[in-house]
């Protein structure tokens, strides 16, 4: 696969390794442990799937931040979801959503008793779906963080102009910048550096961070998704910590500009206006959101349908907020691989393939 | 807490994974599981008068009825073909089950019955009795098959799971999850049906090709829903040994790890329909592998691990020099965003 | 989150889609999020939607980058002081 393969050389990886091995021993020396912080579940899963972690040396540890819009879901968004569904309405989804629990049910759940749930791959199969079934109303569930927001924007756009007036979305957008920018100032969080977004910095550019990292004074790296890519944005985060130096480095050149793709956020401007957004474990985080401008409220199955987005009681015992927030490794879960697994979820971090604990218990038991 | 799923059937309890796992361990090993099921082999060997025979099942529910590079027709003569095959028989005859949803297209049914035939022919197999249901629109979708196989015990050849030892290694006859990716293409309407076909195909002429080493052939299996990590997993569960796979040695075909590179999912989790996977001795790989290779279905086969010692786990030794769990697969299997 | 992959636009059709080839398979892509796709040009793909171009010139180099430390690394292996792995 061009561009890709040449992303995974193993002799390659085994050079860096060396080289972050080396760096890490300079660290050592002056007795340091350092805590990276990977925003972005799909690093998450990367460093999961190719073993990463354990190519490391022992004082770079690698915490999981909020970085996957299905595990911060607020559980009352997947009661609603359900309820809907129970209303006879057609549930649109990503596969991703399927297996969440909200405050104990699953759309999956949903669907064996009946609900309709189809599965999309691309949001554009939704149009089809109200198109084929003009007498159903078909409900979107619209999440996602800058990567996912701009295609589904384009749906919203596009019902619009076909004037359809049986799909909806259900919004629970959500931006990185503003849980970045939360995580940090929270005294708990202690974290010497970011890898940042792959493909939520192709939507906002690499200049969106500089105002974050001037003012923490904190090292970022901006990584694709690749294991060469990983080790290398490691690698540049322990030469910053080494120099005393931050600043924002972005190492995704190929795909990343500095400031992003105009077209996307020019979409998402005439269609969405900022909200303040509910993390699941997280709670609420101002302006961190994104929902549909007042001219398209009528795309807005929660005010179509009146549905209320508060109030869902995920299981107490969960503490993703505290694995979200890199306080916690999942294994220190006292549910983890226990009452608690990807068969039967607990917490949201564990249903997503990319959530924390998923990725933890998948791969790394 | 999820009160509904402890007492409903999920599409996840079809998906060749761990709630799979669990409906046949909770249900029915539980009430048929002593005598020729026990262990869950995927044909049963039963002594009959003067001789043994090799018995076995499957059912087909696929969508859509046809997909690239095959249909449900072929995939019902092929899965049990297969099973008979990798239960050390030779396959001879076969029943066929078919029930039909009232609509159906007779010209898609013709077509479907036609590549039974072919099928049957190619393997060997004669189609020996057989039933025909018509449902009411609704109740199934276009059409069902269920086929039975018996074969006859291929001399000296008894592969068994408990045979495995430590050191053993394991082969893979071709590409894996070509099937179950191109169904999934082809089923989500992606827009990508070119590119990849499935490789329902029998697997009884590498069967017979190993047979001639029969006494190192500790076990075979073909790796279908549920893919090899389901295979892998069963082979370790409840032993003192592990399996250490390297991703380097995997094969795959250029399509399926592009597919599922776009959906997210990882082929060791997708089902073939026409490859095996082998357990023998150390020593008899290179006889296998190259008899295989002489094959025109077993040209890309493969060694890709090895029996050690990690207690009931198989890991992956990835292609940077990382190492993470196979799991089975947890179910469904869905396109993934994220 | 984001799971997106580098393919090649084969095709250009009206209304801003287009197809996509990834290493034989083919996929009906969305390209309203780029400026100006044109043909053979590698675009990022993530739930049937483009959402930016792959820089060819900075994939090539960052892609010498690896490979020269792949040779780095195969050089000190094989010479007398292989590390070992
Ligand atoms: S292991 Fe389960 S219960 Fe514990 S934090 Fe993770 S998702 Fe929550």
């Amino acid at each position: 696969m061009k561009y890709i393969d040449g992303f995974r050389d193993p002799d390659a990886a085994r050079y860096l390794k060396r080289e972050i091995g080396a760096l890490a021993k300079r660290l050592a020396a002056a007795e340091r442990t350092v805590r990276l912080m990977e925003v972005c579940g799909s690093h998450t899963m990367a460093i999961a799937r190719y073993g990463i972690r354990q190519v490391l040396p022992e004082n770079v540890r690698l915490l999981s931040g909020p970085g996957c819009p299905v595990c911060v879901t607020d559980a009352a968004y997947i009661d609603a979801a359900i309820a809907l569904a129970e209303q006879g309405h057609t549930i649109a989804t990503f596969g991703d959503m399927l297996k969440v629990p909200g405050s104990g049910r699953t759309l999956a759940d949903a669907r064996s008793v009946g609900g309709r749930v189809k599965v999309c791959y691309s949001p554009m199969d939704a149009i089809g779906e109200a198109e084929e079934n003009p007498s159903r109303e078909v409900i979107f569930l619209a999440i996602g963080f800058e990567t996912t927001i701009p295609p589904v924007t384009a749906v919203v756009k596009a019902a619009n102009a076909k004037g359809l007036s049986n799909i909806s979305f259900l919004t629970a957008f959500k931006l990185v910048p503003p849980a970045l920018e939360a995580l940090t100032t929270d005294p708990e969080v202690k974290v010497d550096g970011f890898i940042c977004p792959a493909h939520v910095s192709a939507i906002i550019g690499s200049d969106a961070y500089v105002p974050f990292v001037e003012k923490h004074e904190v090292p970022c790296v901006i990584a694709g998704f690749e294991p060469l890519d990983i080790l290398m944005g490691i690698k540049g985060l322990l030469e910053q910590l080494l120099s005393g130096e931050p600043e924002l480095v972005n190492q995704y050149s190929r795909v990343v500009k500095k400031e992003g793709n105009k077209a996307a956020l020019a979409l998402m401007d005439a269609h969405l206006e900022p909200a303040d957004a509910s993390w699941r474990g997280i709670g609420t985080i101002p302006s961190s959101g994104l929902k549909l401008r007042p001219q398209l409220r009528r795309y807005d199955a929660a005010e179509k349908f009146g549905v209320r987005l508060e109030g869902g009681t995920p299981d107490s015992r969960c503490r993703c907020g505290d694995v979200l927030k890199g306080k916690l490794l999942p294994p220190e879960c006292p549910l983890f691989g226990k009452a608690c697994n990807t068969l039967r979820p607990v917490g949201p971090c564990m249903v997503s393939a990319e959530g924390s604990c998923a990725a933890y218990y998948k791969y790394s038991r | 807490m999820n009160v509904l799923s402890d007492e409903r059937i999920l599409l996840g309890h079809g998906g060749g994974g761990r709630l799979t796992r669990d409906l046949i361990d909770n249900e029915i090993v539980s009430r048929f599981g002593k005598g020729p099921l026990q262990g869950l082999p995927d044909g049963a060997r039963l002594g009959i008068a003067g001789g043994e025979i090799v018995f076995s099942t499957d059912s087909f529910v696929v969508a859509p009825l046809v997909f690239p590079g095959g249909d449900i027709g072929k995939l019902a003569v092929h899965g049990t073909v297969n099973d008979v095959a990798v239960s050390g028989g030779t396959p001879r005859w076969l029943s066929l089950a078919l029930i039909i949803e009232e609509g159906l297209e007779l010209a898609r049914l013709r077509g479907i019955l036609d590549s039974i035939a072919e099928a049957a022919k190619e393997c060997g197999v004669i189609v020996a009795t057989g039933d025909t249901k018509v449902v009411a629109r609704g109740q199934c979708d276009g059409l069902y098959i269920n086929t039975a196989g018996i074969g006859e015990p291929i001399e000296g050849l008894r592969p068994d799971i408990k045979k495995i030892a430590r050191g053993d290694v394991v082969i893979a006859s071709g590409p894996l999850g070509d099937h179950g990716m191109a169904v999934m293409a082809a089923r989500e309407g992606l827009g990508f049906a070119q590119g990849l076909r499935s490789d329902t195909a029998p697997v009884h002429r590498l069967v017979h090709a190993a047979a001639t080493w029969a006494e190192d052939v500790k076990f075979m299996r073909d790796p279908t829903r549920g893919g090899a990590a389901a295979v892998l997993n069963e082979i370790v569960e409840g032993r003192d040994f592990g399996v250490v796979v390297q991703e380097t040695a995997l094969p795959y075909s250029p399509q399926a790890r592009a597919i599922s590179e776009v959906l997210g999912i990882d082929l060791l989790h997708v089902a073939s329909e026409g490859r095996l996977l082998l357990v023998c001795a150390p020593e008899r790989a290179r006889d296998i592998l190259n008899a295989w290779k002489n094959l025109p279905e077993g040209k890309d086969a493969a060694l890709i691990g090895r029996v050690t010692g990690d207690k009931g786990r198989v890991l992956l030794e990835t292609a940077i020099g990382g190492r993470r769990m196979i799991d089975v697969p947890q179910g469904e299997l869905l396109p993934r965003i994220c | 989150m984001c799971l997106a992959v580098p393919m090649k636009i084969v095709e250009l059709k009206n209304d801003s889609a287009g197809v996509c080839e990834l290493d034989g398979t083919r996929y009906d892509v969305d390209l309203s999020l780029i400026e100006t796709p044109s043909l053979q040009e590698y675009v990022i793909v993530h739930a049937g939607f483009a959402i930016e171009k792959l820089d060819e010139a900075e994939a090539s180099a960052r892609l010498e980058l690896f490979e020269g430390m792949a040779q780095a690394y195969r050089e000190d292996e094989t010479g007398p002081a292989g590390e070992g792995e």
